[in-house]
């Protein structure tokens, strides 16, 4: 008896040509046998494709990000095949969901394990602003304990928004100056957080 | 389906006479209430007797009536005869500055969270419960976020206008 | 929060060997959990001598929102309840609203309803037990289904345009009819699903591996699980078959041939199993519901609300237009229509158990109090008892089938 299963039994042939695309080199010199260009650009390609998010989901916006992940809208398209559930390991700190009061310190205390540099995506309303729950027992915004720097609106956000918050993270990554997590200015911002 | 609320209120009014009192239909739910010392003594009643057999709890919460001096809480029980499929609804009253309820711990184990939830809104004291202390708020909260006196707003917002949104 | 491991000595009575347990803290963000839970286990090895949940991560104060809105602002927070079936607590919200005022649903409109509420059943149990599937190791049904959730999305956005956070429909019935593209996209699903959902079942059903993960993991048995206040699926995978739309029908359950699938055990399997049976029971009830609204012909084919002027909003394009429309529009949304006094408790079968909403209204514009009857809050006080003396790889697979969603816990 044949199985009744109808889907994914006709593979696809692969097509490269359309279906992958290359990432565009940087600005630089290309004569004979060299190419000269800045080492921040390197890195920052290097970088932004090969970002490795920590989901820190706790509500509604995580099940859009479970969606996000998953085989329709696939976030490893952009480089992210890898979400790592250890804080050590990752580059990016995605929060996704509301913070309420009791959970601000492990927001923070996630951020800390991370090593720099780092990012953070506050992902939906809630880890934007508060969102709707302007109540006494909700943190209004995750901004108020961790440094954030793109927010996505949305309540909770589509896929596409989360991917679109995603990708100008990406272009953050990609042109930010190696010298940036030293500066003054920087610190100066992490010491407003109290983070030293 | 012989259960119906006449029988249920005619068991509990020959059980405990005019201890039990208030007994309301609205939508179809029998509502009453007891002395608050008498909480246990009804609930057990409920659940053991042969007929009547309200064995499964299905909720448990409290309401402030800040105007009702003396009866300013009330816990409300929703109770379950999942065999003759009826509800009834139990309510007991307690003054807000000795809020001690027996805890019904002892006859559903599902009370000890809803209990503990209903101390961390309201404050009410279930006497007897095994672990009652905070469960959704912060251990450090200083006061019963649920009663009617205490703000609903995050007090440390600065950027919204206050006439704008009511506080 | 990375595990901070203790160690202390227990002492054992004099001529055995001495032992030592280790607390291990799981979470509340935890590489092996998802959602905020809390658990600090205390381990004998790998065996668990005992569990302590803490909850409460992301408490959002509902019941106090709710004692400050008029009743059509509060089903947006309904949707942030269970938002995996978020549907089904608007519309339970709606039931709960139309009982309190006194509204008559056409036939019809209970109809639709269903369908969409079924549609959330099936996409709530769906990510239960694919996640479980990805805790035993199998992430491939995982993405399997994933796709064909969107399906059911598909149907959300041209009922409601909204995927997630749906809040669906109005008192009294839906905000608009649903278009043909919707009933279109409800065919395909109905011609698609059922080969995914077989294909999902031939996955785990009949798996060694998966069988030798959950058979065992976290029984309880019917006496407990009723002292523990389980509903839904996870009360019935323990055997008892207690299902609000059978013991208290609404929106025309009554009118559905479907059964209730249960299990025998209460552990892991079972539970899995009632999940993926129920699937197909809802799949059977909007096939008749949807059989049943296509029998609707002319005038009442035109049907999607209620005739209750007082508290549906009127149509969207009078507002813009209209003088009447504008100001009915702002006083129903502001609560300022006849609101009766009264206490009304309703229930819907959630997707993970009985919802109830214990409303009581003083007739002003907000209700006086507003109650949430949570299951998932209700019967995650037993997981302790359910771990004692199971593995630690277990804890986690008997958390993600007893579908825990942090919202709903927390309100």
């Amino acid at each position: 008896m044949p199985r009744p299963v109808q889907f994914n039994i006709h593979p696809k042939p692969a097509d490269p040509k359309d279906n992958i695309s290359m990432a565009d080199a940087p600005d630089g010199y290309v004569g004979e046998g060299f190419f000269a260009t800045k080492l921040n650009d390197v890195v920052g390609l290097a970088r932004k494709n090969s970002i490795w998010p920590m989901p820190f989901a706790t509500s509604c916006c995580g099940i859009e990000f479970m969606a996000t992940m998953a085989s329709h809208y696939d976030l490893a398209r952009f480089g992210a095949e890898r979400l790592g559930f250890s804080p050590r390991q990752c580059d990016l700190l995605m929060v996704m969901g509301t913070i309420a009061k009791k959970m601000g310190p492990i927001v923070k205390q996630v951020y800390l394990q991370m090593a720099e540099p780092r990012w953070v995506i506050a992902v939906g309303a809630c880890a934007s602003s508060g969102g709707i729950f302007d109540t006494y027992s909700v943190l209004q915004g995750i901004d108020q304990v961790v440094p954030v720097d793109v927010y996505v609106p949305g309540c909770a956000p589509r896929p596409e928004a989360i991917l679109d918050g995603f990708m100008r993270v990406q272009d953050l990554v990609g042109h930010e100056s190696l010298r940036r997590r030293n500066s003054e200015r920087y610190k100066k911002l992490l010491e407003s957080y109290g983070i030293q | 389906m012989s259960l119906n609320n006449a029988t249920i209120k005619a068991r509990l009014i020959e059980k405990f006479g005019d201890q039990v009192s208030g007994f309301e239909e609205p939508y179809g739910m029998l509502t009453f209430e007891a002395p608050k010392d008498m909480n246990l003594k009804v609930m057990q009643f409920l659940y053991d007797d042969g007929e009547l057999r309200f064995q499964f709890l299905t909720d448990l919460t409290a309401i402030h009536y800040p105007d009702k001096s003396g009866k300013e809480l009330a816990v409300v029980y929703h109770l379950h005869n999942l065999a003759d499929n009826i509800r009834i609804r139990f309510k007991v009253f307690t003054d807000i500055n000795k809020p001690d309820i027996f805890t019904a711990t002892q006859l559903y184990s599902s009370a000890n969270w809803m209990e503990r939830e209903t101390y961390d809104f309201f404050g009410v004291n279930f006497v007897g419960h095994p672990n009652l202390k905070r469960i959704l708020n912060v251990d450090e909260m200083e006061y019963f976020p649920m009663r009617k006196q205490y703000p609903l707003e995050d007090q440390t917002r600065i950027d919204k206008d206050d006439a704008m949104f009511g506080r | 929060m990375p595990e901070t491991i203790t160690h202390h000595h227990v002492k054992l009575p004099e001529g055995s060997i001495e032992k030592a347990t280790i607390t291990l803290n799981l979470g509340p963000t935890h590489p092996a959990t998802h959602g905020v839970f809390q658990n600090i286990v205390e381990l004998d090895g790998e065996k668990i001598v005992s569990a302590e949940q803490t909850v409460g991560y992301i408490h959002r104060a509902f019941e106090k929102l709710a004692e400050r809105r008029p009743l059509y602002q509060i089903t947006t927070l309904t949707d942030r309840l269970n938002y995996c079936s978020a549907p089904i607590n608007n519309m339970g919200w709606h039931l709960a609203c139309e009982k309190l005022l006194g509204v008559q649903t056409p036939k019809r409109v209970d109809y639709l309803r269903i369908i969409i509420m079924e549609l959330a059943r099936i996409s709530d149990h769906l990510i239960c037990n694919s996640v479980v599937g990805v805790d035993s190791g199998a992430y491939t049904g995982f993405l399997y289904v994933m796709q064909y959730r969107e399906l059911i999305y598909e149907i959300y956005e041209e009922v409601c345009g909204a995927r997630l956070t749906t809040n669906i429909g109005r008192i009294g019935g839906f905000e608009r009819n649903f278009s043909n593209t919707a009933f279109e996209k409800l065919e395909k699903f109905l011609n698609e699903y059922p080969a995914v959902l077989k294909e999902f079942e031939n996955l785990f059903n009949r798996n060694r591996i998966f069988m030798d993960r959950t058979i065992g993991a976290g029984p309880i048995s019917a006496q407990r699980a009723l002292n523990y206040g389980f509903t839904g699926p996870n009360l019935r995978a323990a055997g008892v078959d207690y299902d609000v739309r059978v013991h208290t029908p609404y929106s025309s359950y009554q009118d559905f041939e479907f059964d209730i699938p249960v299990g025998a055990t209460g552990d892991c399997y079972d539970r899995f199993l009632v999940r993926n049976q129920e699937m197909w029971q809802s799949l059977r009830i909007i096939e008749q519901a949807y059989r049943k609204v296509q029998e609707f012909k002319g005038a009442d084919a035109e049907v999607y609300h209620a005739d209750a002027p007082e508290y549906y909003l009127p149509p969207k394009a009078d507002v813009y237009t209209k003088m009447e429309a504008l100001i009915w529009h702002f006083k129903i949304v502001m609560g300022e229509t006849e609101i009766p006094p009264g206490e009304v408790y309703h229930s819907v079968e959630g997707g993970n158990g009985e919802l109830g909403f214990y409303l009581i209204s003083d007739g002003g514009r907000t209700p006086y109090r507003l109650h949430f009857r949570r299951p998932c809050f209700i019967y995650y006080q037993a997981y302790s008892e359910l771990t004692k003396g199971s593995m630690l790889s277990d804890a986690i697979i008997v958390m993600s089938s007893l579908n825990l969603i942090a919202g709903e816990m927390d309100a």
